[in-house]
């Protein structure tokens, strides 16, 4: 039956999806499928841009171009809400970027995690993770990235003498100076980390159900206990698809509030702490 | 699912990502929304001008239209007043006239009753002097007759 013959095929299923198309070895290991599939959305995301910035229109938007200035005027109170109104001009569009390509490559999730390996399979491509949020690079890039920014706003808007102070007066006052030093420098350190880990902890562990729900008929056999399984999977798949909806959506705007929120941090002087 | 040099390339990606987004999206749509926003808080407050400038416009209407109401008012009263005056005019001036056509008439009479006592005068000292010829029965010369016609003259 399904179960008894998937038992060790289950586990190389798994491995399977959970290997990237990559070239090299070791650190200098290039995850390709990663790359591809967050390229293609960013430039999904650019074609999109330049297609409606070639009709931009003032009086009469069109209705997609609505949409966009919808979400535009969303990502823009955010921002003016954490900073009170004058965030860097850069802010809005790092967020912005951030909400639209984390939630187009958490998007790829809710793809029927076989269909594409399947395709790449049939051309010749022997792995493929579809996904690029599940791959670890990829959130904690955009999460260093927020990283480097923070600090660099730490020491333009404190000063390099307020960045310091703030690593050696915070949470306790001037007489736990070295406690503050590690109280601060792991809050700090937690910050790029925990943002990063979130997104692809949650996207990882929502692929790894798919998976789950997947192999439930896997290797099966036209039988008697298909008629069970068959429609389990579909229900099941199909609560854990439209729960994911949900679930990349609120990642994605996570990941930019947090953004925002850390930014903002930034921007707080050291003496209103 | 370990870290590798993808994440080099997903940070370049991810910057440069940020920098097209920002300068193909973000810049130019926020621009234009920024440019819709300042369109029409300029419409409401052309549109708040305009209804400010009816408000004085029609302000200035109503003042012009009472002070046209009170100069017509003025004139009227002028040309009334006018009027009274050329009528009193007129009227000591036909007095005047009337009194001088009447001293003109009495001169007249005055001067027309002389001129009869002068006739009367005259006459009667003819018929007195006739009288007093006859009464004489004779001609009186010429020269005594005009001296006693002076000195009647002189008496009467």
């Amino acid at each position: 039956m399904a179960t008894e013959n998937t038992g060790g095929g289950s586990v190389e299923y798994i491995q399977h999806h959970l290997t990237n198309l990559s070239v090299g070895q070791g650190f200098w290991q290039l995850n390709i499928d990663t790359l591809i599939f967050s390229f293609l959305l960013g430039g999904l995301i650019l074609f999109v841009a330049m297609k409606i910035g070639q009709n931009l229109r003032t009086e009469t938007p069109g209705r997609f171009q609505n949409a966009v200035e919808g979400v535009l005027e969303f990502v823009d109170n955010q921002v003016k809400d954490s900073f009170g109104g004058k965030a860097p001009a850069l802010i809005a569009p790092l967020a912005l970027t951030i909400l639209i390509w984390v939630w187009l490559m958490n998007f790829m999730d809710l793809i029927p995690i076989d269909l594409i390996p399947a395709i790449a399979h049939g051309l010749g491509v022997n792995y493929l993770k579809v996904v690029p949020t599940t791959d670890l690079n990829t959130p904690l890039a955009m999460a260093l990235v927020v990283f480097m920014l923070t600090v660099y706003y730490n020491l333009k808007v404190k000063g390099f003498g307020g960045y310091i102070k703030m690593f050696l007066f915070h949470p306790f006052g001037k007489f736990f100076i070295p406690v503050n030093i590690i109280m601060t420098l792991i809050e700090e350190l937690a910050k790029p980390i925990s943002l990063g880990l979130r997104l692809f902890g949650n996207m990882f562990a929502g692929e790894l159900v798919f998976m789950l729900i997947a192999l439930l008929t896997l290797g099966a056999t036209v039988s008697a206990s298909l008629l069970i399984w068959f429609p389990l999977q579909v229900v099941l798949d199909l609560a854990w698809l439209i729960f994911h909806i949900l679930v990349i959506s609120l990642q994605a705007f996570i990941f930019m509030v947090l953004t925002i929120v850390y930014l903002g941090m930034a921007h707080i002087d050291a003496d209103s702490h | 699912m370990n870290i590798n040099i993808t994440l080099v390339a997903q940070i370049i990606a991810f910057v440069v990502l940020v920098w097209l987004v920002s300068k193909y999206l973000w810049t130019p749509l926020s621009a234009l929304m920024e440019a819709r926003r300042q369109k029409i808080a300029d419409g409401l407050s052309a549109s708040e001008r305009g209804k400010h400038e009816l408000k004085l416009a029609q302000e200035r209407s109503a003042e012009m239209l009472r002070e046209t109401k009170e100069k017509a008012n003025d004139i009227v009263a002028q040309a009334n007043s006018r009027a009274n005056q050329i009528l009193e005019d007129a009227r000591v001036n036909a007095k005047a006239e009337a009194e001088r056509i009447v001293a003109q008439a009495s001169a007249e009479i005055d001067r027309e009753v002389n001129r009869a006592k002068e006739v009367l005068r005259t006459q009667v000292s003819t018929i007195a002097v006739t009288g007093a010829e006859r009464i004489l029965k004779r001609e009186v010369t010429n020269k005594d007759h005009e001296a006693a016609m002076a000195d009647l003259i002189a008496h009467i």
